[in-house]
């Protein structure tokens, strides 16, 4: 088995507002080694939102506390602002979905690259270009030399997205958490990217904490799969077992899926019960 | 042969300028017959939604007819366009005025259409889409993703259309909500009698809702499938294979391109 690179013991999130406390993440366990896992779940369930509390970015007011939140031997429970500087970007990245929002418009990709190398390593200007054109190679964009020096709004969605993959794995992180990577992307530009991501982090040996709502996707890209329902984590399966789910809510989300070889009319709904939620 | 409920003939579409012309629909023919589900495939930037617009009369056609029931299109569309065709948008999110009620939002094309009975009308379009009176005066920020698509629907059919134009209606919701909404378009169309020309880029989701599909690239017509073919996995032409690949989720061999 791999050595454990990220352990999180009963991790929970809580927001309070004016008039109640909202339990975004009650309870969440996982262990993480140098492997592919998917966090699934639908809107609301709090998969982004653990996502974020690894990265310590949970937004205030929200209280984030854990048993056990242990980053490759550094404990992030009581980790100062400045060892979380020192891992995000450097050992902790993020990519999330919408490059659109999360690359800054005004500024060539090129320059953000290099502003992101230079912020952890100490190189030059030159030293850092090259590095960032061999990255935008990795991730197979084909004229890197023009993407370096273009804007995010002349690239499409999927070009963007391996920029944004790009300027994440530029500083060889250990581990690589994507929120929803390619929900904005076509089916086949999508599968385009994964392979881009699979490819890294087998070749890097990261460790990929994997975020999305599509079951079906994440139990063919990913080794494990964690499925969330209302803060909890319902069920931890191996990515192929998943036709052997137990719990009714993954077989109730399995089942309410269309299949393009056909399917019942109407298709089975999920019947929500309210002991899953306890 | 019976007239087609909705006849589309050798539609362009350009956006740009003259001398730089972006071609988003390049002759395209469809015919839909009535109650048929027909369903429009293809990535983004392949002209499906531009299609849509068109017949909506919400962009400049370049060249092409436009017909319903064998009637010709004019531009400006007349009203009586829009209580035979209805559109639902993709974003339940951006496609509800924020800041009025759902009883306001549904009123609007009863007041537009000068229409009677309006308190029964808005009670029914409410009660067939599942949704009870306790949401009649909601704001959409007070409704779940699920609901607020209810909503657009409801609008969309409040005017007892008999076409309903379906841009990506579930590709914004969560996988249990998404058999929800389909399952009372089903309905919906059952009951109604209703046409449907949807766009999707699932082909899981086209599959279980349509008859027919064509699969478009690049503004042009690939290739005109029917249900059957598509669920054996037999279509003709190399492109539509790769969309039906990909839908298949991630393989390790299987993307090289």
């Amino acid at each position: 088995m791999n050595p454990t690179l990220l352990e999180i013991e009963n991790l929970r999130i809580s927001f309070q507002t004016r008039t109640r406390l909202v339990e975004a993440v009650r309870g969440v366990s996982f262990s993480l080694g140098r492997e592919k896992l998917g966090i699934v779940g639908e809107s609301g369930s709090g998969k982004s939102q653990t996502g974020r509390a690894i990265l310590g970015l949970t937004p205030a007011p929200g209280k984030v506390e854990a048993h056990k939140l242990i980053f490759d031997g550094i404990d992030l429970n009581r980790a100062s602002r400045e060892t979380w500087r020192k891992l995000r970007g450097d050992r902790i990245s993020m990519v999330m979905q919408d490059p659109k929002f999360s690359l800054n418009p005004v500024i060539p990709i090129g320059r953000q690259l290099v502003e992101a190398y230079r912020a952890h390593y100490p190189v030059t200007k030159r030293e850092a270009e090259t590095a960032s054109l061999k990255m935008l190679d990795a991730v197979h964009i084909r004229e890197s030399k023009r993407v370096f020096r273009a804007y995010p709004h002349e690239l499409s969605g999927g070009m963007g997205q391996r920029a944004m993959i790009a300027m994440m794995l530029i500083t060889d992180p250990d581990l690589l958490i994507a929120d929803e990577p390619t929900s904005a992307l076509d089916v086949t530009v999508q599968l385009q990217v994964l392979k881009i991501m699979d490819e890294l982090v087998t070749e890097r040996g990261m460790g990929l904490i994997f975020i999305s709502h599509d079951l079906q996707l994440v139990s063919t890209f990913c080794d494990r799969v964690v499925v969330m329902y209302a803060g909890k984590v319902v069920e931890v399966l191996e990515a192929s077992q998943l036709e052997q789910a137990t719990h009714p809510y993954t077989r109730g989300l399995l089942g309410c899926l269309p299949q393009i070889e056909g399917s019942p009319h109407p298709l089975p709904t999920l019947q929500r019960e309210s002991s899953w939620s306890v | 042969m019976t007239v087609p409920s909705l006849e589309i003939s050798r539609l362009t579409v350009h956006f740009g300028s003259r001398e730089n012309p972006v071609w988003a629909v390049e002759n395209l023919d469809i015919n839909i017959q009535k109650g048929e589900s027909f369903g429009l495939v293809g990535e983004s930037g392949s002209g499906k939604s531009t299609v849509l617009r068109a017949i909506c009369g919400l962009v400049p056609i370049h060249n092409g007819k436009l017909r319903i029931d064998g009637e010709e299109l004019k531009y400006p569309r007349s009203k009586s366009f829009y209580q035979r065709v209805q559109m639902v948008f993709q974003d339940p999110y951006g496609s509800l005025h924020p800041k009025h009620t759902v009883d306001r939002t549904l009123n609007d094309p009863l007041a537009i259409h000068k229409l009677d009975r309006r308190e029964y009308r808005i009670g029914k379009a409410l009660d067939e889409v599942g949704l009870d009176e306790s949401f009649r005066f909601r704001y959409p920020h007070q409704l779940s993703g699920g609901q607020r698509q209810r909503i657009a629907i409801a609008r969309a059919l409040i005017l007892q259309p008999k076409i309903l134009l379906l841009d990506e209606p579930t590709s914004a919701l969560d996988a249990s909500i998404q058999a929800e909404v389909l399952n009372l378009l089903d309905r919906l169309k059952a009951e109604r009698g209703l046409t449907y020309l949807m766009v999707s880029h699932d082909l899981a989701v086209v599959s279980h809702m349509c008859d027919r599909l064509l699969v478009m690239q690049f503004g042009r017509s690939v290739e005109l499938l029917d249900k059957s073919s598509l669920r054996d996995q037999s279509p003709k032409q190399q492109y539509t294979m790769n969309l039906l690949e990909a839908s298949k989720g991630f393989r390790k061999s299987s993307t090289e391109k």
